[in-house]
């Protein structure tokens, strides 16, 4: 809330500066967001009429002024576009002084001369700058000091503060609430205006029933007749809410805006002649409808608490009033509303109906339960003072079992210092708990130290808990008096898994591998996920950032692919980027059963160069051979062993992809994107992969093998096999036939072309035997070779090249 | 006797030997199986039997002098021809070297682990949760019934059936109270989800929550804590201040902050002239949250603090907007490589 620094220093005022009275706020838990000022020092300046307003003649938009201050007439060049004859406004004669400081001299504007200026808001620290000069009411007089008259109530030198309330201090939403608390932290009493009581000179009332009194426990009422809201509110007043950030509206509302500020307690004033029967207080029924003030038609929900009259809603209780019964210049007698509605019945309604008031913003935090005669007394004075009428008695509807019942809590000495760290001296207690306005029952020693039995006021409705207790002892006795220590723990030891590799580790593996980590969003466009992810239905957000973020990522490969893009749009000829991170599978469009899982998963991407641009490297592009080969670096870092297989995958070039399995289960797939979606997202030949990531981290334990002391022979066999015959089947099939004899094999060579028919392709393995218990003698090797050959002509129909 | 002749012109022939090869030659040409000084030794027999010890001797000397001289002239050869391949051998030292691709982790990434590496090496366990949560574990099991003011703090993104996307990573807080007793020592980060987007707020963003329970916990010891990590992340020996606050689930409820790590507190642009940074929320477990998770509020305390992962990196690496962590272009994200 903003309020006005003068203001708050009438009521209470702390020898200390205006930095170092907000620097105490914020660190008392009233957190100073800014300030500006809410007026400036200036002098000379008065109140005048401008007499006549002629065009300039060499100047299109200045204007020659006659300006009369009542016994005087000064010629003024002015160039405000409201500066016309008739007009009372603000008059810098030549010595004026305005803010910062600003000294007005005679002067010539394009030849002619000009002894003073007319001042906007903004010039003298009014108000802000509004296309042109100050517009002062008829009946101003003319010739007073304008100095005098804006400082008269509040000093001209003051701040307007704006302090972000914590949803707990409600308490503090009110000038009345931050004088208290100041005078808490300086041990100060505050200065509070005498509220007397104002006595009725009529008799009228309006009846009022409360039908939800849980959720309405004290509704008060005044009718006051024969007011005339003809003239705007006096200066004082409007300047008091200008310097709490609030514009005058009508005497009503200002009074109200008045004392809501003042007080913290929302009020609603009713134009008492378009009431219809009494008001009653109710819970929302099936076709209540109610046109609010701001002139937005809304249907209530049985949630929400209204005021009815005959005709039906009036106003969105402790939110809104409605229209047709608001007050305007016109009303003549009125009905004040002021009540005491519980937290919980106004919580969240303005939330639903996507409002937020001053009213709604105090009651869902809490408004002192005992502050309503008061408030409505407080009213009632301002505006008879004001706007004239005559005040009936106040009516009030109260059920006094549903207001607020504060029990005294118990508040141990043990515990204030177990819980901080402290060892509190109980007299700091007794003086704290003074200071808050807390009522103490009974102090008496226990088992750990004092018990003191305390109810807090009731405007501090957040007080419920021995640790709300404690806390208010803390910011009294001050945070930064606390002393700092380190926990004292046992120290078990730490668990490292065999069987896992770490998030962590994994990433910086990849990174090893050359890949640079991106962080994308977890919402993605619907489109791209489609594109994607056809078979799944991802997860919606009803209110998302925008529709190009609206569902829940079921892939890295979008995020991946976006990234890609942007940083081929940057020039970015290479890169390889990587993402781990959870997405969310709701399973396939077709299941019955959908159950969200939010799983790891380990996505990559390739494109460009497979070198940077060097003096000794190839202008070779990465390939599917580039993402297999890394993929396949990763899994052997991991200590798993994938088979990839040729699949069918929408997003992925069918000559070019594969799905990864791990023991029959499905744990990736790799590939390069099908070129039908580069063309479409506008990309080059790029390369993904998408890994699940337990799979990855998975860490299968490592046992020793034992390592031949034998030789090693390598015999190569070059083999002549259909196209359609895979590297893997031929690798399969040799390693079938062959026992533990033959340690590796390794695909040296492929080859198709000049030679070779077109149908075929020619392969070339290198075997590598070896024994772990002898060396291996000439026959063996060669009986192992021919094994191999006569395996590969029967199962592939391969020949020797 | 022609001895003495042989080994001089021997011996001129190794002097005169150009390469390894002629000096081969050489010594094939003398001492070779058909050279002249074996043939010499060879023809002894034919030497009167008197003479022959004496005329031996002498041979042998000349195939032991011619040795000698040649083992020399292969050294010098030797030492030619490596200063010649040395010299033929030589690169441009200032070009660059062939370097495997290099990758890297994102700064934020690695901000994250800088964090967890502090704390784990005081014996915190890192833990992580889901990031789609119901509303309990997001709101209700922290103090924030459905009614309550601070929701509207948290602007949070809903999914139809009333799961949404958790607002910060508190929730792993509670399911580590409801599978753990105390002692617990944890951190919890993660990406965490509000609606708001500008200089320093994006709709996603990673937060690093922390929680110990343990039988006699203070706001003291979360004090030295948090200035602790604060001093250690930032390897300054920041002044820290503590200002009371609100949050539902701590109380005492304290707001941090740092003094500015980039002037030190005289002011500057970074802290906006304060010379203080607000940098973390933190408090003393509200006895409501430690209750709904089963634990004892007579016999154990608690304290949990909260912060933004992405803007102690910005404060780290001098980052001034947000959005640049998720743009992921190549030219930033490499500067932290």
């Amino acid at each position: 809330m903003k309020f006005s620094e003068a203001w708050l220093r009438q009521w209470v005022n702390p020898s200390l500066d205006s930095a170092e009275l907000l620097h105490q706020m914020t660190m008392a838990g009233l957190e100073v967001d800014g300030t500006e000022p809410a007026a400036k020092v200036f002098s000379g300046v008065v109140v005048a009429q401008i007499q006549s307003a002629e065009q300039h003649p060499d100047a299109d938009k200045l204007r020659v002024c006659q300006v009369s201050d009542g016994s005087d007439v000064f010629q003024v060049v002015c160039g405000a576009p409201n500066a016309r004859a008739g007009l009372i406004t603000a008059f810098a004669k030549v010595g004026a002084v305005l803010p910062d400081n600003f000294k007005i001299k005679k002067a010539k504007l394009r030849g002619v001369e000009s002894f003073g200026m007319l001042c906007s808001a903004e010039e003298i620290g009014l108000g802000e700058e509004n296309d042109g000069i100050i517009e002062l009411p008829d009946h101003s007089e003319i010739g007073a000091d304008l100095a005098s008259i804006a400082g008269a109530d509040l000093p001209l030198d003051d701040l307007t503060v704006d302090v972000d309330l914590t949803p707990n201090r409600g308490d503090c939403l009110s000038l009345k609430g931050l004088a208290r608390e100041v005078g808490v932290l300086n041990n100060l009493e505050v200065t509070y205006p005498q509220i007397p009581a104002v006595a009725p000179q009529i008799d009228s009332t309006f009846p009022v029933e409360v039908v939800a009194s849980e959720q309405c426990p004290r509704y008060l009422g005044r009718v006051i007749e024969g007011v005339d809201l003809s003239q705007p509110s006096p200066q004082w007043l409007t300047e008091r809410l200008r310097r709490c950030g609030l514009r005058s509206i009508d005497p009503v509302v200002d009074v109200t805006n008045y004392v809501l500020i003042e007080q913290g307690q929302p009020m609603h004033a009713f134009d008492l002649s378009r009431l219809q029967g009494g008001i009653t207080v109710r819970m929302a029924q099936p076709d209540d409808k109610l046109t609010l003030l701001s002139g937005q038609e809304v249907e209530l929900d049985a949630k929400t608490l209204v005021i009815a009259d005959g005709s039906g809603p009036v106003a969105m209780a402790g939110v809104m009033g409605g229209e047709h019964s608001g007050v305007n210049t016109d009303s003549k007698d009125i009905f004040f509303e002021c009540a005491f509605f519980s937290p919980l019945a106004i919580a969240g309604t303005a939330r639903r109906y996507g409002l937020h008031t001053d009213a709604s913003h105090r009651y869902e935090r809490g408004v002192d339960s005992q502050l309503q005669h008061q408030a409505l007394e407080r009213a009632t004075q301002i505006l008879i003072d004001i706007t004239g009428g005559r005040p009936g008695p106040i009516t009030e509807a109260l059920s006094a079992q549903h207001l607020p019942n504060i029990a005294p809590i118990t508040l141990r000495e043990g515990k204030i210092n177990s819980l901080l760290g402290i060892d509190i001296d109980p007299t700091q207690v007794d003086e704290a708990l003074a200071r808050l306005d807390f009522t103490v029952h009974s102090r008496e020693p226990v088992d750990s130290g004092l018990a003191w039995q305390v109810t807090p006021p009731s405007h501090r409705f957040d007080i419920a808990l021995e640790a709300d207790l404690i806390e208010e002892i803390c910011r009294i006795y001050g945070y930064n008096n606390i002393p700092s220590s380190q926990p004292v723990i046992r120290l078990p030891l730490a668990t490292v898994p065999l069987q896992t590799h770490s998030e962590p580790q994994l990433k910086r593996q990849l990174a090893g591998l050359g890949f640079q980590e991106v962080v994308t969003y977890s919402f993605i466009d619907p489109a791209m996920q489609k594109l994607f992810d056809p078979e799944i239905e991802p997860l919606m957000l009803v209110n998302p950032m925008s529709s190009e973020l609206s569902v829940m990522r079921t892939t890295l490969l979008t995020g991946l692919v976006d990234a890609a893009k942007k940083n081929i749009s940057r020039q970015q000829t290479s890169g390889q980027l990587f993402e781990v991170g959870l997405v969310f599978d709701t399973g396939s469009m077709a299941s019955q059963n959908k159950e969200l899982v939010q799983k790891v998963k380990v996505g990559g991407l390739l494109w460009g160069r497979r070198e940077d641009e060097n003096w000794c490297e190839t202008a070779d592009k990465v390939d599917f051979f580039d993402v297999k080969g890394n993929v396949e670096a990763l899994c052997s870092w991991a200590g798993i062993t994938v088979e990839a297989a040729t699949i069918n995958d929408v997003a992925l070039h069918p000559g070019q992809s594969a799905q990864l399995t791990l023991a029959g289960e499905v744990v990736g797939r790799i590939g390069r994107l099908h070129p039908s979606l580069e063309k479409k997202l506008g990309l080059p030949e790029v390369f993904v992969f998408e890994l699940d990531g337990q799979a990855m981290m998975s860490r299968p334990s490592r046992r020793h093998q034992g390592v031949s002391k034998f030789p090693s022979v390598r015999r190569d066999l070059a083999i002549v096999v259909e196209r359609s015959v895979t590297a893997s089947e031929v690798v399969a099939t040799v390693s079938n036939v062959l026992n533990e004899n033959c340690v590796d094999i390794m695909l040296f060579d492929v080859y198709q072309g000049e030679g070779i028919d077109s149908t075929e392709k020619s392969l070339g393995l290198g075997l590598t035997l070896q024994s772990q218990t002898t060396t291996l003698t000439e026959e063996q090797i060669n009986a192992l070779a021919e094994r191999a050959i006569n395996a590969l002509a029967e199962k592939h129909q391969a020949r020797l090249r | 006797m022609d001895i003495e002749n042989i080994l001089k012109r021997g011996r001129e022939a190794t002097e005169n030997a150009a390469d390894l090869r002629a000096l081969d030659d050489v010594r094939v040409a003398y001492l070779g199986k058909k050279g002249e000084l074996t043939s010499l030794l060879k023809s002894l027999g034919q030497v009167d039997a008197g003479e022959r010890p004496k005329v031996g001797a002498k041979i042998n000397e000349a195939k032991v002098a011619l040795q000698e001289d040649l083992a020399a002239r292969k050294d010098t050869l030797e030492q030619a021809a490596l200063s010649t391949s040395l010299l033929a051998e030589k690169v441009d030292v200032s070009l660059p070297g062939r370097r495997p691709a290099t990758g890297g982790l994102h700064p934020v990434t690695q901000a994250m682990y800088r964090i967890e590496e502090i704390f784990t090496g005081a014996g915190y366990e890192v833990v992580s949760g889901p990031e789609v949560e119901n509303d309990y574990y997001n709101f209700e099991a922290l103090n924030i019934p459905s009614h309550h003011p601070a929701r509207a703090m948290h602007d949070t993104f809903y999914f139809g059936d009333g799961t949404l996307l958790r607002t910060h990573t508190s929730p792993s807080q509670v399911h580590t109270m409801e599978k753990q007793d105390p002692p617990i020592r944890v951190i919890c980060p993660g990406r965490v989800y509000r609606r708001d987007s500008d200089l320093t707020h994006s709709p996603m963003f990673h937060q690093v929550e922390g929680l110990v329970v343990d039988e006699g916990i203070s706001f003291a010891d979360l004090k030295g804590t948090v200035i602790d990590f604060l001093q250690r992340f930032f390897e300054k020996e920041l002044e820290v201040r503590f200002r009371p606050s609100y949050f539902p689930f701590t109380e005492p409820s304290a707001e941090v902050d740092v003094q500015c790590v980039h002037c030190l507190g005289k002011g500057c642009r970074v802290c906006s002239n304060t010379g203080w940074l607000e940098v973390m929320g933190c408090g003393m477990v509200h006895p409501n949250v430690l209750n709904m998770a089963n634990i004892d509020t007579e016999v154990y305390s608690a304290f949990a603090f909260g912060f933004g992962g992405d803007r102690l990196a910005m404060l780290l690496y001098e980052v001034d907007d947000l959005r640049l962590f998720f743009e992921n272009d190549l030219r930033f994200l490499r500067q932290f490589n």
